[in-house]
């Protein structure tokens, strides 16, 4: 019946209701979604107003996590005026509409995309949207998730489904080892510095490649989750062993028969032989070296034994502008070795780096030293469960030990809509995903790396590159 | 929705690459409930001095450009964030149609959400478009949805594509999800056939 396909378009056509038009619009079933409190509250007021209910009230879940506090002894009130409201009318419309709601002292609570595959609500071969672009994650699990404005979400509450355009398909191949110290977050920052910020705008990505199959679920989450940061707008992995024995006995995954039966079907998510992609690229992993970034966009990345660029290089004048002023924005000179940038702060959290393995890989390298004393050093778990197996696995105490701020879970620092905000000049590491002005407050200054990285530069109190520590340990 | 025909007014130039949605509306205009007052808020970092006095080196702090109802973006505008706060905001502004070479992918479904038209055009026409635009004295424009036509003053005309889909939702403003309810049976029958295929997902 059909040609060899793609899994991404697999996805789209077992979740097509009807086509819009001939030209790639569907009228699209979406299977779960995830809402937070600050980008839904238009959406149920909008649903109020109309007089609308929600279809399927237990295919959503809703988590606190922008605006609360990540105070170690935090309540259950928002910190902040405006926090507070959203929070309350976010209880609110889950009483109202029926939908499951974790709050902010729920031992479940936790940023959005470490909180639903941790409670094994997204499973492969779903369509899941949610309000925050950083969907995108649950690729590491052969769904297909994508982010949504809010009068989208209201649109999913009301009718299941979503009015889809088609993306073309762009297949990244990461083959081969990656060296010692370098990480997935190293992998898609090159992959992002090599075809650029707006490089998969219009596509979806399927990654494969030996590099990736090697890598943990944890791992291959923060590579889908960083694809927005090259424009996708959905990125998978097809799943394979590893995905099953993760999501295996979490509390919404499938079990007994349905379990079995579930599984064989997720044995068939695979591209074809012989489909075809829009493009292809290709990196050798072997190739890679940890990144860090010097500008305002996620591609404006180098190797940490790279320099600053300099602008009176770039030929085109459009994109000169655009780095000078980046690099006025960042105060940074053109030619400054990474290695010589000094920090202010290290932040260790996000969506993006702060499971469970990222924090088993900062306390490697952090027992038995001090974060430098000019640093201030934070690390926010992404969930409360990950703060809870931290605990019980001795790294909180590393962290103490070490002088970082170890903190309850939430999105924090990594946009700052709660009272952890920096002030302007501050210099921040982050394992987070976006460097853009004023991201982690007005004129702070924002590097992202790996978190292996981060906790580097806060032992060092400068960017520097943790192979060397790493060596140093060793030997 | 307010319906797309055509619009007349002052097209002002911000062609930087890669503006996010955190610089168009900065996080500190997103503590609310409604969508009330997110006018301000656009650009707040750039438009704004620390002493709330507008900057006047922003281009839209300077004569003709304080009235523009139409942007000329570069690359990637409205990448980033999903939050719709940055579409109601430039709304609120008065912005009903940006116009670029490419825009990102949630930043232009909430564009097209809330009736403000993104006008794609291939890089060459941009150019031309950008340089024109740049020019105080060519920045009366109108577009005209119905023709896909951008007129500039002395006649120089831009014709742009869009999808009949977009299109025939901006010119009549409609209620998406009324006109999703209309097809509730074919929902219905879907959700049925592939709960019962894939119970797992019930
Ligand atoms: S951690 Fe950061 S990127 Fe992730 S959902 Fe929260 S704010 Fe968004």
């Amino acid at each position: 019946m059909h040609g060899p396909r793609t899994l991404y378009d697999k996805l789209i056509d077992a979740h097509t209701v009807c086509p819009l038009d001939d030209r790639g619009h569907v009228l699209l079933y979406v299977d779960r979604q995830v809402l937070n409190e600050y980008t839904s509250p238009q959406a149920f007021g909008g649903l109020r107003e109309a007089g609308r209910g929600v279809r399927r009230p237990q295919t959503h879940l809703a988590v606190v996590d922008h605006v609360n506090s990540t105070s170690p002894r935090r309540r259950a009130v928002a910190p902040q005026e405006g926090g507070a409201l959203q929070v309350n009318y976010f209880a609110e419309n889950c009483r109202a509409f029926d939908i499951e709601y974790f709050d902010i002292l729920d031992p479940r609570q936790g940023i959005e995309h470490v909180v639903a595959p941790e409670q094994g609500f997204v499973l492969p071969g779903m369509v899941v949207a949610a309000g925050d672009s950083h969907t995108t994650t649950y690729g590491a699990l052969g769904a297909l998730g994508f982010g949504i404005g809010t009068s989208s979400i209201e649109h999913l509450l009301a009718t299941q489904t979503l009015s889809y355009k088609r993306l073309k398909t762009l297949h990244v191949i990461v083959e081969g080892a990656t060296g010692f110290g370098v990480t997935s977050k190293d992998i898609i920052m090159a992959v992002i510095r090599q075809i650029g910020a707006s490089g998969a705008t219009g596509y979806a990505i399927e990654f494969s490649g030996s590099a990736i199959a090697a890598l943990s679920i944890e791992a291959r989450m923060t590579i889908c989750n960083m694809a927005v940061e090259a424009g996708a707008r959905g990125a998978l992995i097809a799943p394979d062993h590893k995905v099953y024995d993760y999501l295996a006995g979490r509390p919404r995954a499938p079990r007994g028969n349905i379990w079995r039966q579930a599984v064989a079907a997720w044995r068939q998510l695979k591209t074809d032989p012989g489909a075809r992609f829009d493009r292809v690229v290709s990196l050798d992993a072997g190739t890679i070296e940890p990144l860090v970034t010097w500008g305002t966009s996620p591609d404006q990345a180098a190797t940490i034994g790279g320099r600053v660029p300099d602008p009176a290089g770039e030929p085109d004048p459009q994109r000169r502008r655009d780095l000078v002023r980046a690099l006025r924005y960042m105060g940074l000179k053109p030619g400054t070795p990474m290695i010589d940038v000094e920090i202010t702060h290290a932040f260790i959290g996000s969506c993006t780096n702060s499971r469970i393995e990222d924090l088993r890989e900062v306390a490697a390298i952090v027992k038995g030293k001090r974060v430098c004393e000019t640093v201030r050093a934070m690390i926010v778990p992404g969930s409360t469960a990950v703060r809870a197996q931290a605990q019980a696995e001795g790294l909180g105490q590393i962290f103490v030990d070490a002088g970082f701020e170890w903190r309850q879970s939430g999105c924090s620092m990594c946009l700052g809509m709660n009272d952890d905000v920096l002030k302007p000049g501050d210099r921040c590491a982050s394992s987070t995903n976006r460097n853009f002005e004023g991201r982690q407050g007005a004129g702070v200054r924002t590097h992202l790396m790996s978190p292996a990285m981060v906790a580097a530069a806060a032992l060092c109190g400068h960017l520097c590159d943790v192979r060397a520590l790493r060596r140093e340990a060793r030997a | 929705m307010e319906p797309f025909l055509t619009v007349r007014g002052v097209v002002a130039p911000m062609l930087a690459a890669n503006i996010d949605t955190d610089v168009i509306m900065p996080k500190q205009f997103l503590k609310g409930i409604d969508r009330q007052g997110l006018g301000r808020g656009v650009f707040f970092d750039q438009r704004f001095l620390k002493s709330g006095a507008p900057d006047p080196t922003f281009v839209l702090n300077q004569p003709p450009w304080q009235d523009a109802r139409f942007l000329a973006v570069g690359p990637n505008f409205g990448c980033g964030s999903s939050r719709e706060h940055a579409v109601w905001g430039l709304k609120q502004l008065g912005i009903r149609a940006l116009i670029g070479t490419t825009f990102a992918g949630i930043f232009f479904d909430n564009c097209h959400r809330n009736g403000l038209l993104t006008v794609e055009l291939d890089r060459d026409a941009f150019a031309g478009f950008a340089a024109l635009a740049e020019d105080p004295a060519l920045a009366e424009i109108a577009i005209d949805l119905e023709q896909q036509r951008i007129e500039m003053p002395a006649g120089r005309v831009f014709e742009f594509a869009i999808t009949p889909i977009e299109k025939d939702a901006l010119l009549r403003g409609l209620d998406a999800i009324g006109s999703t309810l209309e097809k509730v049976d074919l929902i219905d029958a879907f959700e049925k056939r592939h709960l019962t295929a894939n119970p797992w997902l019930a």
